[in-house]
């Protein structure tokens, strides 16, 4: 784990901001266990993929974003969907497998989609989403529009063939697309160390001539730096950029797994020595732009956003059976 | 207010479980994240995190508990001086039940009933251009070219991508002109990996663009094949209806001349099988044209089966200005009273010859081109077989699970009383497709086989 720095950037992030960043961080954690509940309570079926660790990547991201970029990323897609502003309730619904929820019921946890948010999915095979980011990226550079992608995969996926011959082409066109690495050291069960023959992922862009640097994931302020750094490369034309951001995911692969290939320490020092949430909180309240009363407002408030999105996705119907049929052809 | 923990679900099969160990005690304060019990799964042994914070108030099932129903209620959290007895007698035990997942599967899927002797279907009997149009001789290679490229003069979002698709003017030549014309904008080489461009083309399907992706031959394909099917055929019903692919798939399909296992395959029936893709299998240079034109326009994912053979080959095309070609209308070639012949592709050569060597035996032969695999024509063949009685099916693809044998079961089912003789699905041979010259030709169709096949249901 590298994400032991904890000094901040604090001097020239205004209050506002880190308030911002910690009420985002905040809806994506407590949506995420409020998810676990519900799957537990046999309310979420299949696969479900949490984020709980990971959130200042997304956060920090969506912070270097512009209206109108892209997004796309793998099946554990809840953190991104909430960061770029799709309605906690219609998540939540499409989890339970509801009428209400933003593919209808038909998606789940690993498939949504939001063309006025830009969100491209939420894709279940593993690394399928890097070459369809940079199609995205392709289509913008086509219309000349400005806008950028950001392209999430795992370090998993970043074995992948298809990862290599997407940066070829993207380096060989300039597609604007920032190839953001969510580095959690697990594939699943397999760590890194185990799956991945040169640990620096940043670096397997050089072959291909694409810059990458490598990220602290815990620390929203470093993400967002780091992430309008690529962005500004991308938009003046340059081609990708590829940013390997080191996070931790603290719940398991999935909610069927046991997580027996780590420890319970390894976990617990994680969350006490390096939570994304905690960080804010603490630069928060030493820095005086915040006191606990203002912080457990915001707690309050965002138990309520995600009490409402858990009321919603248990009273939306189930979709109607005639949705069987629906959505197959345009 | 007091909650209940209840027994969880932990994993997608789980009904019930054992309550392996308890890790925290009554009287231990708990906080979110907190490791509370380990838990027996069906898989696995899993430990089960707090959510919410709180005093444990009561553990209300002992560890070492086995079957434990989910969603029982295994203990009792309080808050700071609540107590644990007011808190039970208020806990609304018996509800906790109501709020686990509604059964599913509640809805039978409805079984069509056999329908034993149907009404004639209706048939699209319309003609696809005037009867008076002019006709000019061209190759199905210049077909497909002018279909791409007037579809491209009128649309700014159609592209074509693929390899050798624009210097070298096509690996076939079907592209030939179109750099000059397009500019390498819009006519892409790319480096040869299927996988990753067939995924950017269907990204930039989702980005706003209308891609043509030429696969050098379909064989390649199967290196793309999983964004073909779980990207491009699937987003829109897992988006539910937000977000369609309109992309057309297309290249060589079947066996060509002398190139072995490994370049001669029919992929017709693989792709036939998937829901939201569209599949088309043309065989003359008209339909090429005219259908070509229906595919870029399509907003969903289209696969067209183009024949490397059939390239060189020339068909009167109709000039008019805007040759379409609906997708799911047969289209007869030859009417006939004794036996109806389905093919598409280059099927349909066969079909053709043998009808004709049949007619000298004065056996009348109904000749359907199905031009399109998805959506597909069974009112025509119904409709022929319900005034013919005979069926054969003839195609260059593998006996198992073949097109011909997905006929002939709706046929079957659809049909059976007008049957008077068993249907013959004519296939290519069961083996990977040899060099030698010999082998080759005993591996493919011949018409031959379809004239024996015919003599067959026809009791000759």
């Amino acid at each position: 784990m590298t994400a032991t720095r904890k000094t901040s950037r604090k001097s020239n992030t205004s209050a506002e901001e880190l308030k911002h960043y910690y009420r985002e961080m905040l809806l994506i954690r407590r949506f995420e266990e409020k998810a676990g509940q519900l799957y537990g309570m046999g309310l979420i079926g299949g696969f479900c993929h949490l984020y709980i660790g990971q959130e200042a990547v997304v956060v920090g991201l969506e912070a270097a974003a512009e209206e109108g970029d892209k997004r796309i990323t793998s099946y554990r897609d809840h953190g991104h969907m909430l960061a770029c502003g799709m309605e906690p309730g219609g998540v939540m619904a499409e989890l339970t497998g509801r009428e209400g929820g933003l593919s209808k019921g038909k998606g789940g946890s690993m498939h949504m989609f939001s063309k006025e948010k830009h969100f491209y999915g939420g894709h279940g095979i593993v690394g399928a989403q890097v070459p369809l980011g940079a199609g995205l990226a392709f289509a913008d550079k086509y219309l000349d529009n400005g806008r950028v992608t950001f392209t999430y995969f795992g370090d998993g996926a970043a074995n992948q063939g298809q990862v290599y011959e997407t940066f070829n082409m993207a380096a060989l066109w300039k597609l604007p697309v920032i190839f953001v690495i969510e580095n959690n050291q697990y594939a699943m069960g397999t760590a890194q160390k185990r799956s991945t023959s040169s640990p620096d992922i940043y670096t397997r862009g050089e072959a291909f001539g694409i810059p990458g640097e490598t990220v602290d994931g815990m620390n929203v302020l470093s993400v967002k730096e780091a992430g309008e750094k690529a962005v500004a490369h991308c938009r003046a034309g340059k081609g990708p950029y590829i940013l390997e951001v080191k996070t931790y995911r603290y719940r398991g692969h999935s909610m069927s797994d046991p997580a027996k290939y780590r420890t319970r320490e390894e976990v617990q020092k994680v969350r006490e020595q390096s939570d994304p949430i905690e960080m804010v909180r603490e630069m928060l309240l030493s820095g005086k732009h915040a006191t606990e009363d203002d912080l457990k407002a915001i707690d309050k408030e965002i138990k309520e956003i995600v009490n409402q999105a858990a009321e919603f996705s248990k009273e939306s119907p189930e979709p109607s059976v005639d949705e069987l049929w629906t959505d197959i052809y345009a | 207010m007091a909650t209940e923990i209840l027994m969880p679900a932990l994993s997608p099969t789980m009904e019930e479980g054992t309550l392996a160990k308890w890790l925290v005690k009554e009287g231990d304060t708990v906080s979110s994240g907190d490791i509370l019990a380990e838990i027996e799964t069906d898989k696995a042994t899993m430990e089960f995190e707090a959510v919410d914070e709180g005093i444990v108030g009561k553990i209300l099932i002992a560890e070492g508990t086995e079957g434990v129903k989910v969603n029982t209620p295994i203990a009792l959290l309080v808050e700071e001086g609540e107590s644990v007895d007011a808190a039970l007698s208020a806990a609304p035990a018996a509800d906790a039940g109501n709020e686990a997942a509604p059964a599913g599967g509640s809805e039978a899927p409805a079984t069509p009933a056999p329908v034993a002797a149907p009404a004639a279907p209706k048939v699209d009997l319309s003609p696809d251009w005037p009867a008076d149009a002019p006709m000019k001789s061209q190759t199905v290679r210049e077909a497909l070219r002018d279909a791409m490229a007037e579809e491209m003069r009128a649309d700014e979002a159609v592209y074509l991508m693929g390899e050798e698709v624009a210097e070298y003017q096509g690996a076939y030549k079907i592209s030939q002109g179109m750099l000059d014309e397009f500019g390498s904008k819009r006519v892409i080489d790319t480096p040869i990996t299927e996988h990753g461009f067939a995924g950017i083309a269907v990204g930039s399907a989702f980005g706003g663009l209308k891609p043509i992706v030429e696969f050098m031959t379909f064989n390649f394909a199967m290196q793309a094949i999983d964004h073909i099917i779980n990207s491009a055929a699937k987003t829109l019903y897992m988006s539910g209806g937000q977000m369609g692919c309109p992309i057309v798939f297309r290249g060589p399909n079947g066996a060509a001349a002398r190139v072995a296992a490994q370049h001669s395959q029919d992929y017709a029936a693989w792709y036939m099988q998937i829901p939201g893709l569209k599949v088309a299998m043309p065989y003359s240079a008209a339909d090429y044209k005219g259908l070509m034109k229906s595919a870029i326009r399509d907003p969903n994912p289209v696969i067209f089966l183009e024949n490397e053979i059939l390239y060189g080959r020339s068909f009167d095309v109709p000039q008019v200005d805007d040759l379409v070609v609906p997708f799911g209308k047969a289209r007869i070639w030859r009417e006939g009273t004794d036996v109806t012949i389905v093919s598409f592709g280059i099927g349909m050569q066969y079909a053709l010859e043998a009808a004709e060597r049949l007619a000298g035996d004065g056996i009348s032969a109904e000749v359907i081109d199905l031009r399109t695999l998805r959506p597909m024509d069974l009112p025509t063949v119904i409709n022929s077989v319900m005034k013919t009685n005979r069926l054969v099916t003839v195609e260059e693809g593998w006996p198992q699970g073949s097109v011909g044998s997905y006929i002939a079961s709706e046929v079957m089912q659809q049909a059976f009383d007008y049957l008077d003789a068993p249907i013959i699905t004519c296939t290519g041979k069961d083996v990977p497709m040899p060099y030698a010259a010999n082998l080759e030709k005993l591996a493919l169709i011949t018409t031959d086989e379809v004239v024996a096949a015919v003599k067959q249901v026809t009791y000759r």
